[in-house]
């Protein structure tokens, strides 16, 4: 009997041999994901998921962006440092009262199908856009915009309420996108019709997505790769094996932890970009204690941000003030309590009639991004040496969504995305009518007086001043408490040339990548 | 004969209310969790949504009509073959579970052939000399089997074989049987061997189990007495008489493995039907879970039935009953 039992563990044993041996070249990828193909070769980048969507006016999640910024173009676009530079418009103007913005579109752009992309298309998406019934997402960056007007086949005129300095950044992101105005949604949920340097070439749901290079890409520079593949690896830890493997060659990690473990190895290269997202503990001041100006100041002064950051996040990023955007980057040492002071603390406690201390009911979501749950424990253990009590309710992302958007909540621990302008940052948060207030839980007239100077001047010293204002304004009134900004993490393996992380995480410069 | 028809509609009916139970109790939960497609499509931007943009997304999703309504329009639909469709995927729910349902009977049919070769032998081995040290190994195995989550030897294995053999099928796309024989044995390795061996455990055990309460009876006495050669004894012997419960527990796996073993679909990227339920419930995707899970149900039904089925072949007493 035994014996028998050995030659089926013996049959399993050498099946196994055989498949690994079978398998002794699968080191090197195959198939049209290899890196060889035509000049500037085929990349292959890991995700971890799918995109969720493939219209670029409802896209939001991360990896939908990804795709989608290459497929699609946009009027203005963000060059390497995050400054608006020309898109599909080549030039813009603004009137002298600022309340008309002319646009000069780029000659001789095709979509993806061939037609010729003009002002009747910008005129159709815009107007979508800030129609409710589309559910775009972008329709509150078009709120100065009161009328479109194709006033020639290249040219289109913005009438706008009043002066809006942010309009050109905000019609960068991929919610802007152009679109045909012959497409509908559901044909481009199904075939995509972009401008952007890349076309759709294959989509397998749930597994992958392969763009090919458009030969027909308006810019100067046109793409190098002949087709990126966006490869859905679920598992961040899989995705640093199929590099080590030589399967992915490129990745975008958000872990610290990840991104130490992929750099470990040797073989693969991790460039760290310092994001524009911050993480912070969003107080609702409309809420219980927190209505108190003292008590959120007290809560402010309790709190060493750079404990947090070496706590939650192993000391990778940089403490952070309310702007991020590098042109306005806020200076967190202007804060009341640039270091951590419990005496003041207590004094604001005093100061507020809550000497014995508050509580306040925050919520956490898990497994939206890694460090959310250590940084609630790191606040929670600070803020009680304060006599401030943080009850943490951790919840699942889904619920965590549900209560924030519902502003059911005290505080908040959040990761919250920045943007290259303030004002598209921040005007929808703290102004009075921004259609977040409820969420930020604060606005004051001076806020909406700042927000409203800073859209009516296009000068970039002046404007800086002004978003300094805000950023004091914020800080002063402790708003919110802002902590730290991480780092994005861009992986390559060797052989991968000219791709160019952003702060924003995007994955633009796929445009000028190559792979050898 | 009327007694035989008599069961097989009873059988029928159970199954019939198995179902109805399963479709109800998941359109139910999906609906307690909180949130819906929109917010888990738009994340916090669905705070800036206009009352009319969310109505034209509820309009869009079909979450403007009652819960009673999508209900029976859903489970209507269903016997239509019309299994509803994913806005994600941009595919209908049959076309995505013909996809992933074959990967998945794959990938079960691997782990359950791995988990026997490994699980009886052992078991025997472990029963042929109770309280000994071979005895002692199969108990160990078995608790490494047990108590090794699926997770750390699945992370493990891949790290260690990516990194120090720069062996990684999975690391490629995914490759069917048909597209690409070898590939997709070769993906279908790692996945199998964890699921394999964790399986293993409970079937060491059942067989372990099962032969030393067949050893003890009288007939294996009297075979060995007559002579008949050890091998011979343990296999037809003993072995057939122990297979009843080896194969009630090897069923009932296969039912579990059939249902998706999401944590080893998601770390080796394999696409089956435990990847699509998790995707469909990460999105609110109800008709994919909804639709998923029922699929699921049947066959875990038909599995059973096809278990019970096997007692008749294997066990002639059960045939006489």
């Amino acid at each position: 009997m035994p014996r028998g039992a050995f030659s089926a563990v013996g049959i399993a044993a050498a099946l196994s041999l055989a498949l690994t041996a079978c398998s002794s070249s699968s080191g090197a990828p195959s198939g049209p994901a290899s890196g060889t193909g035509a000049a500037g070769g085929a990349l292959v980048v890991g995700v971890t998921s799918d995109p969720d969507t493939l219209f670029p006016w409802k896209a939001t999640q991360f990896q939908a962006v990804n795709v989608l910024q290459n497929l699609y173009g946009t009027l203005t676009e963000f060059d390497k440092d995050l400054n608006v530079v020309p898109g599909l418009a080549e030039s813009w103007e603004t009137s002298d009262d600022g309340k008309k913005l002319t646009l000069k579109l780029r000659q001789g752009v095709t979509f993806a199908d061939g037609s010729a992309f003009d002002s009747k298309d910008v005129k159709d998406s815009l107007d979508k856009i800030m129609d409710e019934k589309t559910a775009a997402v972008a329709r509150a960056s078009l709120s100065s915009v009161k009328s479109v007007e194709a006033s020639g086949p290249d040219t289109v005129e913005l009438e706008l309420s009043g002066p809006d300095a942010a309009l050109p950044a905000n019609l960068a992101t991929v919610n802007m996108a152009m679109l045909s105005s012959d497409d509908t949604e559901e044909k481009l949920n199904a075939t995509p019709n972009g401008t952007g340097p890349f076309t759709l070439g294959k989509r397998v749901p749930s597994q992958s997505i392969t763009l090919t290079r458009n030969d027909k890409y308006w810019g100067a520079e046109k793409p190098k790769l002949a087709s990126v593949e966006f490869r859905v690896i679920p598992d961040e830890s899989s995705i640093v094996s199929a590099m080590q493997s030589g399967n992915v060659q490129l990745a975008v990690f958000n872990d610290p932890l990840v991104a130490q473990t992929a750099e470990g190895g040797g073989t693969i290269q991790v460039a760290k970009t310092p994001q524009l997202n911050y993480h912070a503990l969003q107080l609702n001041a409309q809420h219980g204690d927190l209505k108190d100006v003292n008590v959120r100041l007290a809560v402010q002064c309790a709190i060493d941000r750079k404990q947090v950051l070496d706590t939650a996040a192993l000391g990778e990023g940089e403490v952070t003030g309310p702007i991020t955007a590098p042109a306005f980057k806020s200076d967190p040492n202007k804060r009341p309590c640039p270091a951590r002071d419990l005496t003041k603390a207590a004094e604001y406690l005093a100061k507020a009639g809550k000497s014995g201390g508050v509580t306040i009911k925050t919520i956490v979501s898990q497994g939206e991004y890694a460090t959310s749950v250590n940084e609630a424990q790191n606040l929670k253990a600070q803020l009680a040496e304060a006599k401030i009590t943080l009850d943490l309710e951790v919840l699942e992302s889904g619920a965590f969504v549900d209560r924030w958007v519902a502003a059911d909540f005290d505080a908040a621990v959040a990761l919250n995305g920045g943007r290259p302008d303030p004002d598209g940052s921040y005007g929808r948060y703290f102004t009075s009518k921004g259609n977040l207030n409820k969420v930020a839980g604060y606005s004051s007239p001076e806020l909406d007086e700042l927000f409203q100077q800073g859209k009516a001047t296009t000068d970039q010293a002046e404007r800086k001043a002004i978003y300094e204002k805000v950023g004091a304004e914020l800080e002063n009134n402790a708003a919110w408490i802002w902590l730290f900004a991480g780092y994005t993490y861009t992986a390559t393996t060797s052989g991968v040339q000219g791709f160019v992380p952003m702060a924003s995480g995007s994955l633009q410069y796929l445009r000028t990548t190559s792979v050898g | 004969m009327t007694i035989l028809r008599n069961r097989v509609l009873r059988r029928v009916a159970e199954t019939l209310g198995i179902l109805f139970g399963v479709a109800v109790f998941v359109f139910v939960m999906l609906r307690a969790i909180p949130g819906d497609q929109i917010t888990a499509g738009l994340g916090t931007e669905a705070a800036a949504l206009t009352p009319a943009q969310r109505q034209a997304l509820e309009q869009y999703y079909g979450l403007d009509q009652s819960l009673v309504t999508q209900f029976f329009s859903w489970l209507g639909n269903m016997f239509t073959g019309n299994f509803g469709y994913s806005a994600r995927s941009q595919q209908s729910v049959l076309e995505l579970t013909l996809h992933s349902l074959p990967v998945t009977f794959e990938l079960a049919v691997f782990s359950i052939v791995l988990a026997l070769l490994i699980g009886v032998p052992l078991g025997m081995l472990a029963a042929s000399r109770t309280n000994s040290v071979r005895d002692a190994a199969g108990q160990v195995v078995s608790l490494a089997g047990l108590s090794i989550p699926a997770f750390l030897l699945a992370t493990t294995l891949l790290s260690v074989f990516a990194a120090s053999f720069g062996f990684n099928p999975n690391g490629q796309g995914f490759a069917t049987l048909v597209d690409d024989p070898l590939l997709n044995l070769r993906q279908m390795l790692l996945p199998s061997l964890v699921l394999g061996f964790g399986i293993a455990a409970p079937i060491l055990r059942t067989t372990r189990t099962a032969v030393l309460e067949v050893r003890s009876n009288d007939f294996v006495r009297t075979a060995r007495a007559k002579g008949v050669p050890e091998r011979r004894l343990q296999i037809r012997h003993v072995l057939g008489n122990a297979l009843v419960p080896i194969v009630t527990m090897t069923g009932l796996q296969f039912g579990y493995l059939l249902g998706g073993a999401v944590v080893v679909e998601q770390i080796f990227s394999v696409p089956g039907i435990g990847r699509q339920v998790l995707l469909g419930i990460q999105q609110k995707e109800y008709a994919v879970v909804q639709s998923t899970v029922l699929v699921i149900a049947l066959a875990f039904v038909l599995v059973n039935l096809l278990t019970d089925g096997l007692y008749r072949l294997i066990d002639p007493r059960v045939r006489a009953s």
